[in-house]
């Protein structure tokens, strides 16, 4: 049976229909009629203070439920604050719908008030884009978007409703089902193909298995474990594929590339088989082995153009990683590599607490972050920022369960915190702790109200070292260090800052304040900030 | 290395953006394209005449397949390539001349299409290296503007792309 609403009524029942519960957005003239539809929803709308950030917490929202959140924004600059967010989205591989108002159909063109090409300005960063003229399509679209966003290797799909349309009147049915002719994305691996990389790890002596984000969007976190284990085959991961396995796993070497640890960077150099596990062999992850001849490459993929794109290789696969692991880890046998992982293990043992001192005038970052390890419960969801806070995150968070996010392709500043309230909005129960330097939360600080507003009780750890940290490293370290424009000067104090939001915080100086910090920080159950003092020459890099 | 790659595409609005766009950001060069829809109407068919290496062919059509309005992606095999474009010349021409012209007209095969006083405009359809000839043949009288359509082609033998 049919109904006959209004476009905007039906853009509500269509959400409903995809179990949407939570949207995150910021109203304008052009997008009125869907808000004025949505006080009729159960849909909760959290109000952002800055578009880009409705887009960073469906990002977050997404990455923790693994389907399509939702974003909203009005016409013009409303859209286009969301680009940056849509772009991020998109290099991370996240499920997100964006939904924009756009001016009346007949004034499209005209430049009127508020009027941008936001489909023409997405197109480099989006899955697929709608500007959707005819009502009558729209339950069908919705549909697609969904099916689109979610599917396959996931990303933003855009869907830009001007005014007048979402006034006019449809006959509503949602469809079940969806079937687009051109877009059908491989599921099932190549058996052949499959049984060729089993034969491979059957006979390399130094087989390395490289995880990637896209074992996160295939929910086949358990299966990396399994094979490895089952197999004998150290681990390392990439940026996205922290927290796939529990850092302390014998068998995990840590993070690979030009920030990573040296453990899984020898690794890598010396490894005769590499079984690339949805990573996409990113320019900061493995320029280590660009030049190498001498061993093999495994590459599986859902996504058949990021095979030998930046890396040849000798056994592709493409397929979802949840049925093709499945499939491989019923068929390879227990391997002895006993050496070779002994081999990889001596250089994490070698490389252990290489500068683990406490120190007493500003933290040491390695020491504090292991510190917040030890008293993170195990549902949590860690969100770094952009920058050295990143990479020391990255480096020393030791999580045994638990989900790290960044904004791992982009790298864009001001991700954590939004990404925080959307994993929060997601998954209430976690402890959910947003990690960012002074530079970035700088760019993101107008989120504090958000999460008074909507009571969401993110934490915010911020490493302060009145520097734009990571610029610093580069000026130092290729220009001379000629410092230019790296300097915070005029920062406010970000306890007093909070405060005035009614939010409670408070100072860490050294690493003896931390654990009692930390643990405040932990039972809290409203929001809580620490600035937490970093020395100026701390390198990213401990 | 040119390769000629067919594409067949949901006939949407701003799916020739999206395929420009992809070839100028990703730095792939663009020889020719054209466009037309097929005996489907909602289904257009694309040739785009490209240059690059193995690699980059192979990236091109991993790249287009992601689109979602891209049904097929086909590169053309050089050995089996029916291939044509139409140009159109308009040439200074007195009523002195006409008759060298159509001379020039019947040897290639060209048609005459319109004659004014002052000129005479010639149509040829061919491949690249016929076209490339008939301008030559052209040259000596004052080509007042030439159009050429980009390079529409298929595959040679039985074989066909269809959906």
């Amino acid at each position: 049976m049919s109904q006959r609403i209004t476009v905007a009524e039906a853009l509500i029942k269509c959400l409903e229909s995809e179990g949407i519960t939570t949207i995150f957005g910021y109203p304008g003239a052009a997008i009125c009629p869907f808000y004025n539809k949505l006080t009729d929803s159960k849909i909760k709308h959290i109000l952002v203070r800055h578009e880009a950030n409705a887009g960073h917490a469906a990002s977050g929202f997404a990455r923790i439920t693994g389907k399509p959140a939702v974003c909203v924004a009005t016409s013009g600059p409303g859209a286009t604050n969301l680009i940056t967010a849509i772009a991020t989205a998109y290099m991370d591989s996240i499920p997100m719908i964006a939904i924009t108002g756009q001016v009346s159909t007949e004034q499209i063109g005209r430049d009127v008030f508020q009027e941008a090409d936001i489909t023409g300005a997405t197109e480099p960063f989006v899955k697929h884009s709608y500007l959707i003229k005819d009502a009558a399509l729209v339950p069908e679209i919705i549909k697609k978007a969904f099916y689109i966003a979610g599917s396959g290797r996931p990303g933003p799909v855009l869907l830009d409703i001007p005014y007048d349309v979402q006034l006019q009147e449809i006959d509503f049915k949602y469809p079940d089902n969806v079937e687009i002719n051109s877009y059908r994305p491989c599921l099932e691996g190549n058996k052949l193909q499959i049984k060729r990389v089993a034969e491979a790890i059957a006979e390399a002596k130094k087989p390395l298995i490289c995880a990637g984000g896209g074992l996160f969007t295939a929910n086949a976190r358990e299966l990396v474990q399994c094979i490895a284990e089952k197999a004998n085959i150290p681990v390392i991961c990439t940026m996205m594929g922290i927290s796939l396995m529990p850092s302390d796993h014998p068998l995990f070497l840590g993070m690979v590339g030009m920030h990573g640890c040296s453990a899984a960077n020898r690794a890598i150099s010396e490894c005769d088989l590499l079984i690339l596990l949805g990573a996409r062999v990113g320019d900061r992850a493995v320029t280590a082995i660009k030049e190498r001849e001498d061993f093999k490459v495994v590459h599986i993929d859902i996504d058949p153009a990021e095979i030998g794109k930046n890396l040849p290789v000798n056994i592709p696969v493409v397929g979802d990683l949840k049925a093709v692991l499945t499939q491989l880890s019923e068929i390879i046998r227990p391997q002895e590599n006993a050496d070779w992982i002994e081999q990889c293990r001596s250089c994490i043992i070698k490389n252990a607490h290489k500068d683990g001192k406490p120190r007493t005038d500003g933290v040491n970052p390695a020491v504090f972050l292991e510190e917040l390890s030890k008293l993170l419960p195990g549902k949590c969801v860690i969100s770094a920022d952009v920058g050295q806070n990143q990479i020391w995150t990255a480096n020393n968070l030791k999580l045994k369960s638990g989900r790290f996010i960044t904004s791992g392709g982009m790298g864009t500043m001001g991700y954590s915190v939004p990404a925080a309230i959307g994993a929060k909005s997601a998954d209430p129960d976690a402890e959910v702790i947003a990690i960012c330097g002074d530079g970035s939360f700088q760019m993101q600080m107008m989120e504090l109200a958000t999460m008074v507003q909507h009571r969401i009780n993110v934490k915010i750890i911020i490493m302060t070292n009145n520097r734009l940290g990571m610029v610093r490293e580069v000026q130092t370290n290729n220009y001379n260090n000629r410092l230019v424009a790296i300097f915070l000067d005029g920062s406010p104090d970000f306890v007093k800052l909070a405060a005035a939001y009614g939010i409670h915080g408070e100072y860490v100086n050294n690493n003896s304040e931390a654990e009692k910090a930390l643990e405040n920080l932990i039972k809290s159950d409203k929001p809580y900030i620490l600035q937490v003092k970093v020395d100026e020459n701390e390198k990213s890099l401990l | 290395m040119k390769h000629t790659i067919s594409i067949l595409v949901e006939n949407n609005a701003g799916v020739l953006a999206r395929i420009s766009g992809l070839f100028a950001r990703r730095g792939y060069n663009i020889h020719s394209l054209a466009v037309g829809i097929t005996d489907n109407e909602k289904i257009s068919r694309i040739t785009i005449v490209a240059e690059g290496s193995d690699y980059t062919l192979e990236q091109i059509e991993k790249q287009l397949n992601k689109l979602i309005d891209v049904i097929k992606v086909r590169s053309l095999p050089a050995d089996k390539l029916l291939a044509r474009e139409l140009v159109l010349v308009k040439v200074c021409c007195k009523p002195a001349e006409r008759s060298e012209l159509i001379d020039i007209a019947e040897i290639t095969t060209a048609k005459i299409s319109d004659v004014s006083p002052e000129t005479m405009t010639l149509e040829l359809s061919g491949n690249q290296y016929n076209i490339a000839t008939f301008e030559e043949l052209l040259r000596p009288y004052k080509i007042i503007e030439i159009v050429r359509t980009g390079t529409v082609a298929m595959q040679k033998g039985s074989e066909g792309l269809r959906i």
